[in-house]
């Protein structure tokens, strides 16, 4: 894995050289460039390609882990910043833009911003506020095989999920064949947002800050994910995405929702057996309850710039971070498979063919909403005792929208 | 000693305690009393890869002006405290009136977060205490009875929960009990039902949570309780010998009212350890069936969106939460300060 690693960041640092030299793409001169982000291969790449721009007046330094929501807040309200960008999606970006700690890019995307195609810049109110270079979305992952043993298509609805399941536990080839990450707090309330809107629901009432989920599509939401945890193993209060892939890989699933970011590298990990390489297929999100509107929803990541730096780090950031999202790193046979890049050149793999449906199928985008992120925790805490058995749909949405009430009357975004 | 003397030898330590201790329980409470200021919201268009919608987002120049204004936020004094996402007292008032009977009462106060987690915690903390007290005394004195070449090992190998970092242990543990570890399948094996999982049953879950609890901290109790083995008067257990004690009478009559002030100790620090629960719930991934005043502060700080202000609410019903615990143990102390001192 070390190797890889070298080995991807020797080739991003020669294209991004060859590139110099080509005129497609530079490097700063001098700054501060300090990244923080997420640490799924994709974002290696790009935090590997901003890397290859350190040189003598030039710093450059990434920090990239899978607590960066909690860091990048604080890490960038100082002045100077300790992070010059944050790595970052459309859920994240919120709180970001709740704390004013990142900039406009306009002045930096006009000066330096050429070979950007329009819709990687994402525009809030006319200002350009963050540089977008790749798509995701959660889409159903398969296992041919044994779908072929009980002779059934890919499902493309949950009810079909569930029939196709029932056929496998009825054919003896798996006790519980449907995978899903389903860890109480943040993993349960993603997969209630995919079904609310796959049932035609939404978080909020329209144009206000007023909870909407104990709804209709909100019961028929939560049933869906009760009857879809009755074809999964019993601990699935406990599995986050790592957890419901590591039971994909061991051969134990044979249908889930999954990441993906996470669909290249699902049977490349060692120890996976071969049944499971050979069957491994995805294909696009399904849709629930009869909707046209599939039951996911659909992400871009991207870097932001800081607010309190220098204008001069700031933009040997934008150039740093431009450089790394060059198409020439998509010469390296390996990036490509890594996420649905946004940059120009970019040929879809397949792996790439789950988030691409989602896009064509019309998924909704996450909401970039500044309570959102309430309402996401207050799911996240709530909802468990439904899953449990312990209280009804209706009950458990009553708490949800009592907690997240609570919560933004806090945060001063309800009265 | 003269005050003049006392106050310059006491100086270096209040100058720290108050450093260290006072001020940021201060800040912790003025920031539990104030709250962000109400957002200025408005209509925008937001476009990206996906298109362009018109969503709801922060005036930052607006908000910000009125920030700059009352830097603090807004004072909101100790409604934070009753509203319900901590004591609910409202919520509590409602239910009083509306239940039937004083079950359902309780049945639905327990769906209120704060005392949902209070439950876990006050269980965890009353059975885990006595438990790991009694736990590392029987340690402490199994391994002071070895032969001496035998007891550095065995010190060794007893204080190995208390060297491996609790989220480690707990992560360990949790794989073990996994419907697909190998603790999870010999307790189904056990009971002889395959579809037994840990992980998915709440007593279950809480049984483990309380058994790592005391794994983990009897090392501390046995680490105390083995230091004051050694200075047990050698004489009082002679004439004990000589009397016809036996080894149960001598722990009983010598040992344990020797080691009592000790088990103060430990109490004191185990209750206030205990009820800051936090690690095994985040190794177990048990937040589906227990949660503690500890998880709700991480889930407040790290969420999307941070809650400070809740986050300060509840780190200071935490602390009052200890100096309830810990009254009867204080006074407790203090009347054999004074009887000793008479």
């Amino acid at each position: 894995m070390f190797l890889k690693k070298i080995a991807v960041a020797g080739a991003v640092a020669f294209m991004g050289t060859t590139a110099l030299a080509g005129g497609h793409a530079a490097c700063p001169t001098e700054g501060r460039v300090s990244i923080v982000g997420n640490e799924f291969p994709a974002i290696q790449t790009v935090g590997a390609g901003a890397m290859s721009c350190a040189g003598d007046a030039v710093d450059v330094s990434t920090n990239l882990t899978a607590d960066h929501q909690t860091i990048n807040v604080p890490g960038m309200q100082g002045n100077p910043a300790e992070y010059t960008s944050a790595i970052i999606a459309n859920s994240s970006i919120v709180a970001l833009m709740n704390e004013d700690v990142i900039r406009p890019l306009d002045d930096l995307v006009a000066e330096y911003g050429d070979g950007l195609k329009p819709n990687q810049l994402i525009t809030i109110n006319g200002q350009v506020m963050a540089v977008a270079f790749m798509a995701n979305a959660q889409h159903l992952v398969y296992r041919s095989d044994i779908l072929e043993q009980v002779g059934a298509e890919p499902p493309t609805t949950y009810e079909e999920m569930l029939e196709t399941a029932e056929a496998i536990r009825a054919a003896g080839i798996l006790e519980n064949p449907v995978g899903g990450a389903y860890a109480a707090g943040w993993n349960l309330a993603q997969e209630f947002n995919n079904m609310l809107l796959g049932y035609g629901g939404s978080h909020f009432k329209p144009g206000s800050a007023e909870p909407n989920v104990n709804s209709e599509a909100g019961v028929n939401a939560l049933n869906m994910m009760k009857a879809l945890s009755e074809y999964m193993n019993p601990d699935f209060l406990t599995h986050d995405s790592n957890a419901t892939n590591a039971e994909y890989r061991a051969g134990n699933t044979a249908l889930m929702n999954m990441w993906g970011s996470r669909a290249a590298t699902l049977v490349t990990a060692e120890g996976v057996p071969q049944e499971v390489i050979d069957g491994f297929a995805i294909a696009g999100p399904m849709t629930v309850g009869g909707g046209d509107t599939p039951a996911t929803t659909l992400w871009w990541d991207g870097f932001t710039v800081a607010k309190n730096i220098s204008d001069e780090d700031a933009a040997a950031t934008f150039i740093a971070l431009k450089n790394a999202i060059d198409p020439a790193i998509l010469e390296d046979p390996e990036v490509p498979t890594q996420a649905v890049w946004l940059i120009d050149g970019y040929e879809p793999t397949p792996a790439a063919v789950g988030v691409f449906a989602a896009a064509n199928a019309g998924s909704i985008p996450y909401p970039m909403l500044p309570f959102m992120g309430l309402m996401h925790t207050a799911l996240g805490n709530e909802l468990a005792d439904f899953m449990q058995g312990n209280e009804s749909a209706e009950q458990a949405l009553a708490d949800v929208e009592a907690a997240y009430i609570t919560a933004a009357r806090e945060q001063g975004f309800l009265n | 000693m003269k005050h003049r003397t006392f106050f310059w030898f006491f100086f270096p330590t209040a100058a720290a305690m108050l450093l260290f201790i006072a001020f940021p329980i201060v800040s912790v409470l003025t920031q539990s009393v104030f709250t962000p200021i109400e957002a200025v919201l408005i209509e925008v268009e937001n476009c990206g890869p996906f298109g362009c919608t018109t969503e709801t987002s922060i005036d930052q120049e607006a908000t910000q002006a009125l920030r700059d204004a009352a830097p603090f936020g807004r004072f909101v004094g100790f409604q934070l405290y009753a509203d319900r996402n901590h004591l609910a007292f409202a919520e509590v008032g409602e239910l009083w009136r509306t239940s039937d009977s004083v079950g359902a009462f309780f049945g639905a106060v327990m769906n209120l977060p704060f005392y949902d987690a209070l439950a876990f915690t006050l269980t965890y903390t009353f059975i885990c205490t006595p438990f790991l007290i009694a736990l590392g005394f029987a340690i402490a004195v199994a391994v002071n009875s070895l032969h001496r070449r035998l007891k550095g090992l065995m010190i060794f190998f007893s204080l190995l929960p208390m060297i491996v970092t609790p989220l480690i242990g707990a992560l360990v543990l949790s794989w073990m009990v996994d419907s697909r570890g190998i603790l999870g399948n010999f307790l189904s094996w056990l009971v002889n039902d395959p579809d037994l999982s840990v992980k998915a049953s709440t007593p279950l879950m809480w049984i483990c949570l309380i058994v790592y609890g005391i794994w983990s901290s009897a090392p501390f109790a046995f680490v105390v309780f083995y230091a004051g083995l050694q200075t047990v008067p050698e004489d009082t257990l002679e004439s004990a010998q000589i009397d016809g004690a036996t080894r149960w009478q001598q722990i009983r009559y010598v040992i344990i009212p020797h080691l009592a002030p000790l088990v103060t100790f430990v109490a004191l620090i185990q209750l206030m350890d205990n009820f800051r629960v936090l690690e095994p719930i985040l190794g177990f991934g048990a937040q589906a069936h227990a949660q503690s005043l500890s998880t709700f502060i991480l889930s407040d700080l790290s969420g999307e969106t941070r809650q400070l202000s809740s986050a300060a609410t509840t780190s200071v019903l935490t602390i009052i939460g200890i100096a309830i615990l810990l009254t009867p143990v204080l006074i407790r102390t203090w009347r054999d300060f004074n009887a000793k001192s008479h």
